[in-house]
């Protein structure tokens, strides 16, 4: 709810998501999908449109879409029509986008949101269809001229299209992050926004409680989610103030202008394109068999939402630990290697807090980590089995961010096994009691603080290799003569 | 041999006589070379490529020599152009395509060039084959080798195919390439005196070809005889990856069903084709083959195809809409005609004024109305609603019947120029010929008699994939007529 100058206002929001499908060949031509190559080194005769030229669906990106739907908990569509979406642009070799419009191949389906309060939103999926990308226009390479590069044309690209069920910027911003977890998941997009790959349109409208929907803008082509919330939480402020000073919100599409953090009118309704959608001619509908599409369902990955809960029961986690381990497919991998077999809320404890923390430090993903899930569990088996204390072990994580080694190595070269004889252990805590018996008169007398300055003793004179436990049990005994 | 006497050859007597080494495949392309030459009047050809020819007969002698002939080795055909031909000028008859030598070939074309043929060059056409005179061509109109007695006026030899079906009739080339979108091979094909085949949609790759109509363009054979067009499909037929349209079925031996046995077949008669328009001496025409056939052991039944009249009006939506999403590539930012502005609007405006002939430009018109917003439920919508219904009066007819028998076109060959001014009435060619392509189905046209010193033909339509059937009844119709005449002009001579 926004507090406007005479009551409350909800936003309401829609997105449509462009996610590229995770695929060696583009969805109607053999050629390659790499990103980053040379311009025009990408492209096929059939995605530059020349005379005669012919598409060819690409079957593994049907099966990228089909998971994909099953991932979302949607139906798919066993019959499905790729569409002709003509406009003339230099970066659509052909003037026309195929893409589906009345029969996409996945319908309505659900992502599932966590939020703050502990409850869950169920936002829905309107539709997913599959289409092509258009090329890129360079504007910038000459002063007169414009330059194209057709290496993202005929790219697959999934438009995934949810209900207006989202009512802040931040639950937008949810549904991101949960849709692209989804996605990397299931390995059909891998989600990166800064290549482009992963794009988002908003619809966004703002009506007083319990009307019915307002009037809504598209706000085109954001590729940060941070955008995508800056833009939404300014349109729908234009938006009430439009209407708080008695005007109307018209029906636009509107452009998200980064450096200002605003949006402005690109076209209205009067000037939205004919598209002319026609059937694709050149393609016959898409019709799926439903033995392969079981198939695929059969062959499903676990999901961020079966491995979290999963995760509360298997190993105990909280329903928070739980929902942090499992945002990212790789975080949960990780944590899962490190955990087996061990105490997991250890590995969970390990994961967000040091591990976590290094990462930050360092700005790397987990992929990147210099510290192995293998090796975080040879760091917990350590502590396990009385070798080094948990003191000693956070020192030793660190030499293992630095170095990369392995604890048991850095544990033998530095000398730093824990001291469990209890012979060396009680000459110690006997030579520092000797030495401060002042403190021990003290501490007979009362005052129990000094318990702890015995131990900080104990333990520098042992360089924090003796072990706390028996430690412990030793100086008790002794102090208590 | 001499030239006249190597250009009179059929197909299947000049591949005899290639195997009996009566002549060399060189000998025969020469002559041809020179055919096209002598042709050039008639303007049948945009682009000759003799030395191409050539080459390609030479390497035919040294298979021939070995013993080791293809199909088609050493046969001079020439190729409408529309199909790409690698490192060979492509224009679809249109300013558009300036000076685009695709850097790939047509797969109909690989077919013919792997079976051994020869490539004379490339045909005439109506502008990305609209039109059916071969009068909308960037490259000029093409002249039919037919004359009206006493009439000196030159002739249109029908469209889109018209360059070709001029080439075959000449004898400037043994066989040819075409397509059909609305009647393009049959229709040129009654109209020059030569057999034309429009095989069942997905019979033969559409990858390489440019594109007028996607549903509805069929690439097919054109020949002198029934036998040559039923050896030329067998070799450009087959199930093609790259054209998602293209029917995986296998290719029979057409030859082979070239029995002259049609006993006990049932040919179709269509009660709604008598009224369309047509001149009395078509009708007769249609009548004496109805008797040929009954009189060869066929059994005529009168059928009914109520839909008919809503064919030509559904054909006029669905091939423009096509069209105007087809022709959209031609932007000038990438090939062909470009006319430069500083603005892009501009230079999409002007290229594509500049770069597309009044035709053209009208189907373009047309099929972007069709589709727009607010109008596709009434045209583009209702249209395929009609095509629907079209194909199920043809399935419905053929439960009883195997074949149909209606005239090719309305009337003979007419002047350059004498029915240009109302696009409809043009349009009005296409009124048998059209049905056949809504529905995706084989159909033949076979001349039958002259009409006023004009050939006119017959066609034959068939099932689907049932080319055998359409091929077997076309020959006995072709040995029935026996129809021998030659035009007026034929390249060495009408000796």
């Amino acid at each position: 709810m926004i507090e406007g100058r005479n009551g409350k206002w909800e936003t309401v929001i829609g997105l449509e998501v462009h996610a590229q499908v995770v695929s060696k060949a583009k969805l109607f031509s053999g050629a390659a999908t790499d990103f980053g190559a040379e311009p025009n080194t990408q492209v096929s005769l059939v995605d530059a449109a020349f005379p005669g030229m012919l598409p060819v669906i690409n079957r593994f990106c049907v099966a990228q879409a089909v998971k994909t739907g099953l991932g979302l908990a949607a139906e798919i569509n066993l019959a499905s029509v790729f569409e002709r979406k003509n406009y003339f642009y230099p970066d659509l070799p052909a003037g026309y986008q195929i893409s589906q419009y009345l029969q996409p191949i996945v319908g309505h389906g659900r992502v599932n949101l966590d939020m703050p309060d502990g409850t869950l939103r169920e936002i829905g999926i309107t539709r997913l269809h599959l289409e092509q990308d258009a090329g890129k226009s360079l504007h910038d390479q000459h002063p007169g001229l414009t330059y194209v590069d057709l290496n993202r044309a005929g790219v697959a690209l999934m438009e995934i299209v949810s209900e207006p069920d989202l009512r802040s910027a931040e639950e937008a911003a949810m549904y991101l992050r949960k849709l692209r977890s989804i996605l990397r998941y299931l390995g059909t997009c891998d989600g990166n926004m800064e290549e482009g790959s992963l794009r988002c349109d908003c619809n966004v409208s703002v009506r007083r409680p319990g009307e019915p929907l307002g009037t809504r803008c598209e706000i085109k082509n954001l590729n940060s989610i941070r955008y995508v919330m800056q833009a939404i939480d300014y349109e729908a402020q234009r938006q009430i103030e439009l209407i708080e000073e008695g005007s109307r919100v018209e029906q636009q599409t509107r452009l998200f202008d980064v450096g200002r953090g605003i949006t402005r009118p690109m076209r209205s309704k009067e000037e939205a394109h004919d598209y002319r959608y026609f059937p694709d001619p050149d393609l016959v509908p898409l019709v799926l068999d439903p033995d392969w599409v079981k198939q695929i369902r059969l062959a499903l990955p676990e999901l961020p939402d079966d491995m979290k809960a999963r995760f509360m029961s298997e190993y105990g986690l909280s329903a928070d630990d739980a929902g942090v381990l499992v945002a990212e497919k790789e975080t949960a991998l990780f944590f899962e290697q490190a955990a087996r077999g061990r105490d997991a809320k250890m590995a969970a404890n390990w994961v967000m807090g040091d591990l976590f923390g290094a990462l930050n430090r360092l700005g790397i993903g987990i992929g990147k980590s210099p510290v192995s899930a293998g090796q975080l569990g040879a760091l917990i088996d350590l502590i396990a089995d009385g070798t080094i204390s948990g003191r000693l072990a956070k020192d030793i994580f660190a030499e293992m961010v630095a170095s990369g080694a392995d604890p048991a190595v850095i544990v033998e070269a530095k000398g730093l096994r824990q001291v469990t004889d209890s012979a060396a252990v009680g000459a110690t805590i006997d030579r520092i009691l000797a030495t401060q018996a002042d403190k021990v008169a003290e501490y007979r007398a009362g005052r129990d603080k000094l318990y702890g300055f015995f131990v900080g003793q104990i333990m520098r004179a042992t360089e924090g290799k003796a072990n706390p436990a028996l430690v412990n049990q030793l100086l008790k005994k002794k102090l208590a003569g | 041999m001499s030239d006249p006497a190597l250009l009179a050859l059929n197909l299947a007597e000049a591949r005899a006589g290639l195997a009996r080494k009566l002549f060399s495949a060189r000998e025969l392309t020469a002559a041809y070379n020179d055919a096209v030459v002598e042709a050039k009047p008639l303007n049948a050809y945009i682009t000759p490529t003799p030395e191409r020819a050539l080459a390609m007969a030479d390497a035919a002698d040294e298979r021939l020599a070995l013993g080791q002939a293809l199909p088609l080795d050493g046969i001079p055909v020439a190729i409408k152009d529309l199909f790409c031909t690698k490192g060979v000028l492509t224009t679809a008859g249109s300013h558009i395509l300036d000076g685009f030598h695709p850097p790939y070939e047509s797969t109909v074309t690989e077919k013919l060039w792997r079976a051994g043929a020869v490539m004379l060059g490339k045909t005439n056409l109506d502008e990305f084959a609209m039109g059916s005179s071969n009068t909308t061509s960037w490259y000029g109109p093409v002249e039919n080798p037919w004359r009206r007695p006493g009439d000196n006026r030159p002739l249109v030899p029908g469209g889109s195919s018209g360059g070709s079906a001029a080439a075959v009739a000449a004898r400037a080339a043994l066989a040819a390439t075409g397509t059909d979108t609305g009647g393009s091979i049959r229709q040129p094909a009654s109209f020059c005196g030569i057999v034309g085949l429009k095989p069942t949609y997905g019979r033969c790759s559409r990858w390489g070809v440019v594109a007028y109509a996607s549903s509805l363009d069929h690439p097919g054979p054109m020949g002198r005889t029934v036998r040559d067009v039923a050896i030329l499909l067998h070799a450009m037929a087959g199930h093609d990856a790259k054209d998602s349209t293209s029917a995986p079925v296998p290719v029979p031996d057409y030859e082979a069903a070239l029995t002259g046995d049609i006993r006990g077949l049932r040919v179709g008669v269509p009660r709604e084709y008598r009224h369309e328009g047509m001149r009395i001496e078509i009708e007769i025409a249609w009548n004496d083959a109805w008797e040929w056939l009954r009189e060869a052991g066929a059994e005529p039944v009168e059928i009914s195809l109520p839909m008919t009249k809503y064919a030509l009006p559904a054909y006029y939506i669905i091939a423009p809409a096509e069209a105007s999403s087809n022709l959209a590539r031609y932007d000038g930012v990438r090939f062909g005609l470009r006319v430069e502005s500083d603005s892009l609007e501009e230079m999409y405006e002007l290229t594509r004024a500049a770069g597309f002939g009044a035709e053209v430009r009208r189907r373009v018109l047309i099929g972007t109305y069709a589709l727009s917003a607010g109008y596709y439920d009434a045209y583009y919508l209702k249209a395929q609603r009609v095509r629907t219904l079209i194909a199920r009066d043809f399935a419905s007819a053929f439960e009883r019947v195997d074949c149909i028998l209606a005239p090719t076109a309305p009337s003979a060959a007419f002047a350059i120029g004498e029915m240009s001014g109302d696009p409809v009435e043009m349009y009005l060619n296409d009124v048998f010929t059209v049905p056949a392509n809504l529905a995706g189905l084989p159909a033949i046209s076979v001349p039958a008699r002259l009409l006023e010193g004009l050939p006119i033909g017959l066609q034959v339509i068939g099932r689907a994939f049932d080319e055998e059937t359409v091929l077997r009844v076309a020959q006995v119709l072709e040995s029935a007529a026996s129809f021998r005449h030659l035009p007026g002009f034929v390249a060495g001579g009408r000796s």
